[in-house]
């Protein structure tokens, strides 16, 4: 096959690259310029291009970088800052991969006459029996990344790999460092990638939407402090509310910017048994019955089930949590896994969890 | 890997034109027996200093300058940098240029708190634009820089009646000094003539068929300068550090083969921009050549596609087989929009679809056929696909 690489100038997409190689296919890099103000972890910085460039090099493969920052701004920035102004968290990552990584850079390769992108992510694809792809965790549990892969759909899979998935992030390192590639002792990036350790995201926020300040009530309605922005209040939220002490932790249980009040209430307070998706994908068809659901993208995976006949996709989905479950605050993402069988190609067969859904907590 | 791609048809000579062979012939004793560092006063240095000087007198008899007036500079950035800044300490006052310059002088001139002067949609100082801006700063104007052909769309500069207006702005006791940036039109222009109303010219070898790393700032004689790379005091105080001689011999070589040659060229590449051109609008609808082509230099030929993206654009060229450009990149090696194009008020929907087409002195017949051939194609593929 022709495969687009994405390569962001990290270890796991360059040893992807070498993967592919490896594999015979006829590979050609790209990096996507996305970002283009300040950054320190980012994936697009002038020094991460040149190490996407240098990799690609020592693999002896074409490197091209696509210049995506209007529609980073547009399709990821600007609805960040957004959703912060309206009182919800939101995942720039994800949107990020929805976007730009699976929408905007796959029609670059459709256009340029790929077959396929690949990108270095730690998740794989798993064959369903049907024959239908679907995304399944990585292999490395500690670095699986398919929560950020729920907008890739079943349909998207066809042209897209991954093969970073099958490795452990220790055998891409040293994969990294056999193949003599620069990218083999860089460190993981983390957080958003347009926020700078420096400056912190408040001041980002800052420079671009009006922040408030805002009452803090407990849950009888009393005032009993306050914050200087409402905008950095996030549901579940237990430190940096100014509070007066008191004998047990408390933590945000709701913020309303309309009228100025984040309200704050016990542990307790903080459990629900409902969470309502909007903006529902589903990878394939829509699943109906239990689902294991993962709310941020290193917590763990609690069940629930699915209560109402699951709509389609871009419609909402109502979940009850078969325990207590903190409540999860506007906007962010929240993915729906199934254990599915099926045999991986000379392995035993084996369940595997698999992404059949994701949407945005309402 | 395409570490150096045959059969790619080279359509970017704007951004560099291949080093001439007679170039490196010329250049290589000076990395051999001739190595000497010309700052000596033994045989050896002797030997390397005498090139030197004479370099020097071909480069400024080719420009209309003295010998003494020619600076050797690392390239074109350096010497707009100098000329704009005039040295260490930099000139006090207010810098002033044209909205359109390469970044090497626009944002010295931002960096030193100047103005900027508009240009018309094909990309000419506005003199009414310009005599607002010097009623503004007055005798505070520092210098004024206005580049004699534009790296992105070719647009030519007449400088005289610019050179005119700042002898008028000028108080009775001190000249405001005039810089052009020759960098691109060099390759094509007399200097002689072109460049006569400037004090200050900047000029870069590689774009002309010399070696990268060497250019020059030529400051006629009055103009003050000071140095603004301080250490052994070379190039008469004014530049310090061991000169490249091998370079400059280089630069010598090419500029002198630019300036015989230049009718002969000049008739031939025009004619093949026609050809270009011609061919290309024949077989493709919308699209818009953005200068008048009497205003440019000969090799530039700006085009717009209405309804595509340059990077889209450029990606199908290479795939195609031709290389060009869309103005400038940044250091990442994407694609930036231009600064160029925003001042000529270029509608969005032109700008878009923007690529700079330049055509150099070995730029063959063959070569545009080619690429009349295989750019329709593309151009409706990157259409398709644009949202």
């Amino acid at each position: 096959m022709r495969v687009l690489a994405a390569l962001s100038g990290g270890v796991d997409s360059s040893v992807m690259a070498a993967l592919l190689l490896d594999e015979g296919h006829e590979v050609v890099g790209a990096t996507m310029k996305l970002w283009g103000g300040e950054s320190d972890s980012g994936c697009c910085s002038v020094s991460d291009v040149e190490d996407a460039r240098r990799s690609a090099a020592q693999l002896g493969i074409d490197h091209h970088v696509f210049n995506f920052s209007d529609e980073f701004d547009e399709y990821v920035v600007n609805p960040y800052v957004a959703s912060y102004a309206n009182g919800r968290t939101p995942n720039p990552c994800i949107e990020c991969n929805r976007r730009l990584k699976f929408d905007v850079l796959l029609r670059r390769a459709d256009m340029l006459g790929f077959d396929a992108v690949a990108t270095g992510h730690h998740a794989r694809v798993h064959v369903m029996a049907d024959g239908s792809k679907r995304i399944a965790r990585g292999h490395d549990s500690k670095k699986d990344q398919s929560y950020v892969l729920y907008p890739v759909t079943s349909s998207d899979l066809e042209r897209v790999l991954l093969p970073i998935g099958e490795m452990t992030k220790d055998r891409v390192r040293s994969m990294a460092a056999e193949l003599g590639l620069r990218t083999a002792p860089k460190p993981d990036s983390q957080d958003v990638c347009f926020i700078t350790k420096s400056d912190g995201r408040e001041a980002f926020l800052a420079a671009r939407t009006e922040l408030h300040q805002a009452r803090v009530v407990d849950s009888d309605g009393v005032v009993v402090g306050a914050v200087d922005a409402i905008e950095m209040v996030t549901i579940g939220q237990r430190r940096g509310l100014n509070l007066a002490g008191g004998s047990e932790p408390r933590f945000v249980t709701d913020v309303d910017v309309s009228t100025s009040t984040v309200t704050i209430g016990t542990r307790r307070d903080l459990m629900t048994d409902v969470l309502v998706l909007d903006q529902i994908v589903w990878a394939a068809e829509a699943v109906t019955g239990q689902v294991m659901v993962q709310c941020s993208a290193h917590g763990t995976a609690e069940a629930a089930l699915i209560t109402d006949a699951a709509g389609p996709s871009d419609g909402s989905v109502t979940l009850r949590w078969m325990e207590p479950h903190r409540r999860v605050a506007p906007g962010q993402s929240v993915v729906m896994y199934q254990l599915v069988g099926g045999r991986e190609l000379g392995e035993p067969p084996a369940a595997t969890e698999v992404v059949v859904g994701g949407g945005i907590a309402r | 890997m395409s570490e150096s791609p045959e059969g790619v048809i080279y359509l970017d000579h704007a951004a560099t034109t291949p080093t001439r062979p007679e170039v490196v012939e010329a250049m290589a004793p000076f990395m051999n027996d001739r190595f000497g560092n010309p700052s000596g006063s033994h045989v050896v240095a002797r030997s390397a200093v005498n090139a030197m000087d004479e370099a020097r007198e071909v480069i400024a008899g080719i420009i209309g300058a003295e010998p003494g007036d020619v600076i050797f500079t690392s390239g074109g950035t350096e010497a707009d940098n100098h000329a704009i800044t005039g040295g260490l300490p930099s000139r006090s006052g207010v810098p002033i240029c044209s909205a359109v310059e390469h970044h090497a002088v626009l944002d010295v001139v931002e960096a030193l708190g100047g103005r900027t002067v508009a240009v018309d949609s094909q990309c000419r100082v506005s003199i009414d634009s310009l005599k607002a801006a010097l009623d503004e700063t007055g005798e505070e104007t520092s210098i004024v820089s206005v580049m004699l052909a534009n790296n992105e769309v070719g647009t030519i500069n007449d400088l005289g009646p610019i050179a005119d207006l700042v002898a008028e702005y000028s108080p009775q006791e001190r000249r405001i000094p005039l810089h052009t940036d020759a960098v691109q039109a060099a390759a094509w222009l007399d200097l002689r003539a072109a460049a006569s109303r400037a004090d200050l010219i900047s000029v870069s070898a590689h774009k002309l068929g010399g070696p990268k790393g060497i250019g020059a700032l030529v400051v006629r004689k009055g103009t003050p300068i000071r140095p603004m790379i301080l250490g052994g005091g070379q190039e008469r105080g004014r530049r310090s550090g061991t000169p490249s001689v091998a370079a400059i011999v280089g630069f010598a070589t090419a500029l002198r083969m630019v300036d015989s040659e230049r009718d002969l060229v000049t008739e031939r590449v025009i004619g093949l921009r026609r050809r270009f051109i011609d061919g290309l609008s024949e077989s493709i609808d919308e699209i818009v050549a953005t200068i008048d082509d009497a205003r440019t230099v000969p090799g530039t030929c700006h085009v717009c596609f209405e309804g595509a993206d340059s990077e889209s654009l450029l990606l199908l060229f290479e795939s195609a087989g031709l290389v060009a450009s869309a103005g400038s990149s940044c250091s990442s090696g994407a694609s930036e929009p231009s600064h160029v194009l925003s001042a000529m008020s270029v509608a969005d929907k032109l700008r878009d679809g923007a690529i700079r087409f330049s055509i150099g002195h070995g730029t063959t017949e063959d070569d545009i056929e080619r690429a009349v051939d295989l750019i329709p194609g593309a151009v409706s593929r990157a259409r398709a696909f644009f949202s």
